[in-house]
């Protein structure tokens, strides 16, 4: 494996993920995320330098929608997906800045 | 000697788009709606949903552009900026990285020493997040996405201001040629439009920027001035304590008048953006953006040009009028109606000025119809009421722009034309105030006008002031 992940790294990574790891699953994460890296790598073998960097997989352009209310109150169908609802909003964790 | 410190200042401006839509869905953006009422499964970021972009959106972006004397990018996409936070439930924002729909534009702005351009490195568009509500109760915090996928834009300027003086100018001139385009109100206090500061400074003389802070949460144009003042001492301090200045961002708390860093070391900042792949690229072509050009209103510059030589009022009526698009939506309207550009600036400069400034409104807030105001002028003309009880009326049209004849007619307000009830009125008067009377007679002028007075008040306001004069100067 060419590419080795650092413990700082999988921390940081851990940190935007909101995900909270344990030493195990930390070390089976990096070794993923290395090989990931190296299967990667790859394509830097390849001379892109002719190729027009895509974004798309499809070739459309300019879709768009007039601006016309076409939706409803679905507020009560909306509330079935949150994991917990009060006074119609949406519970979530405590949030402070 | 003390050192001179120069202060650099660059906006990032939000601006809340006028849509009737949501910028990828149908939800309406209409506010002050329940909670949760204008959600679909777009804007609560349900997966497998596809955002779908509202033409509106990219036409106000572009219109804004090009008053900003921008670039127009003609081949744009959206990308994604990826962060966790409850008010946002797709974990990540909509946004433009790469290729913004406008760039390198500027406005200019009126400063003291003259004219003065401030550069607008670029505008994108992107969405807005819900709204978060802490329930102390609960120790959890509620979510509304009523306002998640609002249309935005982010007007990025370049660090080309040098004081509060300039960023206040700056963005009086943002917000009026926004209201302009109907793109947008513009409302600091209802947050249509936010304001973030970037601010630095460095030594007068040198070129290299000193390290800058962003400064969020200024909702009035004096939150700002003074969110200035407190950071630029601040970082004076630190660098002469001899103390570097932290990039981060802060909160300013407008109460206690200071700032306090708000992201800790566990929210780190890293969007990670790559292009969204649900939604295609925009091409702007030829024709689209000349199409769009041609739709541009009338701005400022050109209507007090036109008023200038259409209208017989006053050049600094046509700039106070020209200041506000309300203003001169409402002026116009009501001459086409009326007929009397002179009358009808009058109202505008003198009573409803004076009734904006009592009621602390701007004149975006004005509720009172071009219809009624010249129904108002008409019934002053001819002299249907007289000027006082003509103010009297044009005060409750303010407040509940009622049918101004209706309220003259219902409260019994017309002017007394009944000769007999004049006269009687007069004589009374005459009969007692002799000393007036007397005054009068030796050759007081000052007399006339108590005995007017007396007069008017005896008939409760409602007669002609002129004919009363008359009346009283012929029985003396």
């Amino acid at each position: 494996m060419a590419n080795v992940i650092s413990d700082e790294t999988i921390e940081y990574v851990g940190i935007l993920a909101k995900l909270e790891l344990s030493g195990e699953e930390k070390e089976q994460a990096k070794a993923d995320m290395g090989r990931m890296l190296d299967y990667i790598d790859k394509l830097g073998e390849l001379d892109t330098s002719q190729a027009e960097p895509m974004s798309h997989v499809f070739g459309v352009r300019n879709v768009f929608r007039d601006d016309v209310v076409t939706n409803g109150d679905m507020c009560e169908d909306m509330l079935k997906n949150a994991p917990g609802e009060k006074n119609g909003m949406f519970i979530a964790p405590r949030t402070f800045e | 000697m003390k050192k001179q410190y120069e202060t650099v200042i660059g906006l990032e401006v939000h601006v809340e788009l006028a849509t009737k839509t949501k910028i990828f869905c149908a939800c309406s953006t209409a506010f002050g709606g329940a909670p949760n009422t204008h959600t679909c499964p777009v804007c609560t970021g349900m997966p497998g949903t596809l955002p779908v972009l509202n033409k509106q959106v990219l036409e106000y972006a572009v219109a804004v552009g090009l008053a900003m004397n921008c670039e127009i990018t003609r081949y744009c996409k959206f990308d994604r900026k990826n962060y966790f936070y409850p008010d946002n439930p797709q974990n990540y924002q909509i946004s433009q990285l790469y290729l913004p729909i406008c760039r390198n534009g500027y406005v200019e702005i009126e400063t003291e020493e003259g004219k003065k351009k401030v550069g607008i490195h670029e505008i994108h568009m992107e969405e807005d997040a819900g709204k978060l509500i802490h329930d102390e109760w609960e120790g959890c915090s509620l979510v509304d996405y009523n306002r998640s996928g609002v249309p935005l834009i982010e007007i990025v300027s370049e660090p080309d201001m040098r004081d509060a003086k300039e960023v206040i100018a700056y963005l009086e001139k943002l917000r009026m040629m926004i209201q302009y385009l109907g793109a947008s109100d513009c409302k600091l206090q209802e947050g249509s439009m936010r304001a973030d500061v970037n601010l630095s400074v460095r030594e007068v003389g040198t070129e290299a920027f000193g390290t800058r802070t962003e400064m969020k949460n200024l909702n009035s144009f004096r939150a700002i001035s003074r969110a200035i003042e407190g950071e630029r001492e601040r970082q004076i301090e630190l660098l002469e304590a001899g103390n570097a200045v932290i990039q981060e961002t802060r909160r300013w708390d407008d109460a206690k008048g200071e700032s306090y860093a708000m992201r800790s070391k566990e929210d780190a900042q890293d969007y990670r953006y790559f292009p969204d792949p649900d939604l295609p690229p925009i091409e702007v072509d030829e024709s689209w953006l000349e199409e769009m050009k041609a739709k541009q209103p009338e701005f400022r510059e050109g209507k007090m040009k036109r008023y200038k030589e259409e209208y017989d009022i006053p050049e600094y009526d046509i700039e106070i009028i020209t200041a506000s698009k309300c203003m001169a939506d409402l002026f116009e309207e009501t001459v086409k109606l009326c007929g009397q550009p002179k009358k009808v600036s009058n109202w505008l400069m003198v009573e409803t000025l004076r009734l904006l400034k009592e009621r602390g409104m701007e004149p975006e807030d004005i509720r009172f119809s071009p219809s009624n105001l010249a129904k108002l002028i008409r019934l002053a003309d001819e002299k249907v009421i007289n000027s006082s009880v003509a103010k009297e009326v044009f005060e409750a049209m303010f407040d509940n722009d009622m049918d101004p004849e209706k309220y003259v007619e219902e409260k019994g307000l017309k002017t007394v034309c009944d000769e007999g009830a004049l006269k009687k009125a007069v004589e009374e008067v005459i009969a007692a105030n002799p000393k007036s009377v007397e005054d009068y007679r030796n050759g007081k002028e000052k007399a006339i006008g108590f005995l007017v007075g007396q007069t008017m008040k005896a008939m409760k306001g409602k007669a002609d002031p002129g004919k009363v004069n008359e009346m009283l100067r012929g029985m003396l």
